[in-house]
């Protein structure tokens, strides 16, 4: 027994010790780091211990506008991401020529790398002294007039981060939700025609109490997913975020932690501390809201 | 009497038709935004820098197509040896991972050993641990142990999941327990049994996660970035930042293009050959959005 207990022991070696040292190990640290003030990041000394670090972080210009931008895509981007994708799943569902090329195109963007289609975003939006740009060109063919989408004003950068969120998180919203639509037994569809329910009716009365646990899956999942956005905004508007008002939290974390303005990883610890906090909030409110409306 | 069964059909059969339409567009629509974007790279991408920026209203076509850009992109600058580092490093990555979480979900899965339940709830709970908290002091562990710009450093953080090992147990849980003592009858040693038994039956979970796996480095974004600041060892994401910032200059979009054209070619196509696949373990176990 002993030797089986050994050899057991001897197969989980290598994920204990990774885990040990680059997840647990870090987690403990985080919240030391997070609390020790002044900490120098070469000479690895602090001054004290004390709550300096959140006081600091809390009352950066810079974090509150991250912290805003990321409240402002989850606000925005959650909702709209479900519902248009379950729209589309729904339109999915009722098809069946071209159902496989659809579904294969709509899955195209969770496979391709964030910074790069950024990237395209980034110019189909961009105006420049060469030329307005492919959607201002849209806007210029109905009588609008050019906005710079890019550098210009704050509504429209924050829409396009927006809409490129949109963009990709909707493959996997897709992917789910048809998968959940074709689930439902088909029985509860056929007794609700044979009594004449409508169609609407049926939609709102059989197939959303159904699929109910993979909306509210999908919810929470962009809800986190959201919150610790960054490489959508470092595609589309460069790697200072800051200058552009359109950081992150976890932008700021980085920020914190590396590049022209790094070198304060106690900084990061608080903001990463602070963000963790939210999501876990908001995680919980979210279970607590759906006892009353999911239906397992 | 006739008739007005008749009116009734043709009014239902109308509604039909045109609830039809509408879900054609709808989803026409949508692959029109799903698709422009690649169209308008590979398009870009063949345009030549001169016909790209005599254009104020940008075509639709390209009047004088030309391979220049790839030359230019494979040339001017890194890409081949940003491809050369992801490769490496995709490989090595998932190559690790998959024997540390082979090993550890088969202890999971098939040994017995004190305390096995309390450890696995352990493994379980770190699921819920962001990767924000973590990078922090993963950051500074690889500083001080001199690990920026190795692949060491890029490595050695992401080679365990416990997501995966949690993954690859359910399905070890699934093989029955007589072939285990059919082999024991046999003296085969427990490795051999992995490798010759369990890792073959379990083969679809495997490649499921390989995929995963793969896809998730080959995006990889953050941690590069931050492990990395030497050229040399830049991976694509962080190569075409570059390459934005201060590559071809900033106006030479079509050589851009040809980049991201590059760089998202080869996961399309593992796409395209893996679509079943990939699409399965996704909604098994895919995190994103």
């Amino acid at each position: 027994m002993d030797y089986k207990s050994n050899k057991a022991w001897l197969y989980l070696l290598p994920a204990i010790l990774f885990l040990g040292v680059f997840m647990v190990y870090p987690l403990i640290d985080v919240f030391i780091y997070s609390f020790e003030e002044g900490y120098n990041s070469a000479s690895q000394t602090s001054f004290g211990v004390g709550a300096y670090n959140y006081s600091y972080v809390l009352h950066d210009p810079y974090f509150l506008q991250a912290l805003k931008n990321t409240f402002l895509l989850v606000i925005i981007t959650v909702p709209l991401s479900t519902g248009i994708a379950l729209l589309i799943s729904a339109a999915l569902s009722s098809i069946k020529v071209l159902k496989d090329a659809f579904q294969t195109i709509f899955f195209l963007p969770y496979v391709t790398n964030t910074l790069a289609v950024g990237l395209v975003f980034m110019i189909l939006f961009q105006k420049t002294p060469y030329s307005d740009g492919f959607i201002n060109n849209i806007i210029g063919f109905f009588g609008g007039s050019a906005v710079d989408w890019i550098d210009g004003p704050y509504w429209a950068k924050m829409f396009v981060l927006c809409l490129y969120t949109i963009w990709i998180v909707m493959p996997f919203k897709i992917l789910l939700l048809t998968g959940a639509l074709a689930s439902v037994n088909q029985d509860y569809y056929n007794a609700a025609r044979v009594d004449g329910t409508s169609k609407p009716r049926i939609f709102f009365k059989i197939t959303l109490p159904m699929i109910s646990p993979t909306i509210f899956y999908l919810v929470i999942t962009g809800f986190i997913g959201a919150f610790k956005a960054y490489s959508d905004a470092v595609a589309l508007f460069g790697t200072d975020l800051n200058a552009a008002e359109m950081n992150t939290i976890v932008g700021y974390i980085y920020d914190m932690l590396y590049g022209d303005s790094g070198g304060y990883p106690s900084y990061a610890s608080s903001a990463a501390i602070v963000l963790f906090a939210i999501v876990l909030t908001i995680t919980c409110i979210n279970l607590l809201v759906s006892r009353k409306h999911v239906h397992y | 009497m006739d008739n007005s069964y008749d009116q009734i059909k043709k009014n239902a059969s109308a509604r039909t038709r045109a609830l039809n339409i509408a879900v054609y567009v709808l989803l026409g629509f949508w692959a029109l935004m799903v698709l422009f974007p690649f169209y308008w790279m590979i398009l870009t991408s063949i345009k030549s820098y001169s016909e790209y920026s005599s254009e104020w209203v940008p075509k639709l076509y390209s009047a004088s197509p030309t391979f220049q850009n790839y030359v230019d992109a494979f040339t001017t600058v890194n890409l081949s040896r940003y491809f050369l580092n992801t490769l490496i490093f995709t490989l090595i990555t998932t190559g690790a991972m998959i024997i540390v979480i082979t090993l550890a979900a088969y202890a999971f899965a098939r040994l017995e050993f004190r305390g096995k339940d309390l450890l696995f709830t352990l493994f379980l709970s770190l699921m819920m641990i962001p990767n924000e908290l973590v990078i922090i002091t993963n950051f500074q562990t690889i500083t001080n142990a001199g690990l920026r710009n190795t692949f060491t450093g890029l490595i050695l953080p992401s080679i365990t999941s416990v997501f995966y090992i949690y993954l690859l147990r359910e399905n070890f849980l699934q093989v029955p327990d007589e072939l285990y003592y059919a082999a024991k009858v046999d003296g085969t040693s427990d490795l051999k049994y992995l490798f010759k038994v369990m890792l073959p039956i379990c083969r679809p979970t495997l490649i499921t996660i390989i995929i995963l796996k793969v896809i998730e480095c080959w995006n990889s974004y953050v941690w590069p970035r931050l492990i990395t600041d030497d050229e040399a060892y830049y991976l694509v994401s962080n190569g075409i930042q570059e390459i934005r910032q201060n590559g071809f200059g900033r106006e030479n979009v079509p050589a851009m293009m040809a980049a991201v054209v590059a760089i998202s070619v080869p996961l399309i196509v593992l796409f395209l050959i893996f679509r079943k696949k990939i699409m399965a373990g996704v909604s098994r176990g895919g995190i994103k959005g």
